[in-house]
């Protein structure tokens, strides 16, 4: 299968809407050990001027893996998901992710390079608030490799 | 609890952890990111593809390495950017059958590698490591200082 070269520049518009849940939020954490209490205690997170619970600082790759999924799934990309590995990550945030937050992500493939039988496909989600609030810019490096690497 | 910018110099470090990692921590961030990749929790599917082992979610590695910025910043929002490359994956040893010993430890230093005074921010480098050799590169937080 070969990776189609002109993905680069194509956009998926904002899916289904993120509801940012406690529950969440405190799976999350606890799942990559955070210990901090603005992510579990409501009052603790109030105290420091927040509305409600605060997500750690890479919950957003939930949302932006679903927006990822978009390009992933689609048949017109010619991506294996079984050969894909993940090269970088980065999370710029504009304002922090809380409780009760509705999410959407805008998809951006920014940039496909062949490397070898495979590519490197960069994707950016900007993800914001249902009503337009910038929230993070999540930038990954997927590496597709080839049927030889 | 992270210093006023002004007492703080590149170069410092701001602290050290080690994080244990289990084949049942691996299926607990499965759960709560969504991804299901069996390369994280089945032995013989990651070696299927040719890997030495189960691994360990790049992004497990890299949320779980932020943890000792959240606490040295006080406040986790103050997190404003952070990066990293996943370069060599963490290969997390099957424990289950002696509860408490870790499948892996991954050794995280945090040291100040840049400050910007108009911003008033600092950056924090992370060495994250397994057995002396590093899993991250160009692991990067910068906070947000008071």
């Amino acid at each position: 299968m070969t990776i189609d070269p002109t993905l680069q520049g194509r956009s998926y518009p904002a899916g289904d809407i993120y509801s940012v849940g406690r529950e969440a939020i405190r799976d999350f954490a606890r799942a990559v050990k955070a210990t901090h209490p603005v992510h579990y205690d409501v009052a603790a997170a109030t105290a420091l001027g927040h509305s409600d619970l605060v997500a750690p600082p890479t919950f957003a790759i939930i949302v932006a893996q679903r927006a990822d999924a978009q390009l992933i799934e689609d048949p017109s990309a010619g991506i294996d998901f079984s050969r894909v590995v993940h090269a970088d990550q980065r999370f710029v945030h504009h304002r922090a992710i809380v409780a009760g937050d509705q999410l959407v992500a805008e998809l951006h493939v920014d940039s496909v390079r062949a490397m070898g039988g495979g590519a490197m496909i960069t994707t950016r989600a900007e993800i914001s608030t249902v009503d337009g609030r910038p929230t993070a810019t999540t930038t990954s490096s997927l590496l597709v490799r080839g049927e030889d690497q | 609890m992270a210093l006023p910018f002004d007492t703080l110099e590149v170069g410092q470090q701001i602290g050290s952890t080690t994080v244990t990692i289990t084949r049942q921590d691996l299926v607990r961030y499965a759960g709560a990111s969504g991804d299901l990749n069996p390369i994280h929790w089945n032995s013989s599917f990651a070696e299927g593809v040719g890997l030495p082992g189960v691994i360990a979610h790049g992004m497990f590695t890299m949320g779980a390495a932020v943890q000792l910025v959240s606490d040295w910043a006080g406040d986790p929002s103050a997190i404003v950017d952070y990066q990293t490359r996943f370069t060599k994956p963490v290969v997390v040893a099957d424990t289950t059958a002696t509860p408490g010993e870790p499948g892996a430890g991954v050794d995280v230093v945090g040291v100040i590698g840049a400050l910007d005074a108009e911003r008033s921010t600092a950056r924090v480098d992370l060495t994250v490591s397994v057995d002396g050799a590093k899993v991250l590169v160009k692991a990067q937080a910068v906070v947000k200082l008071p």
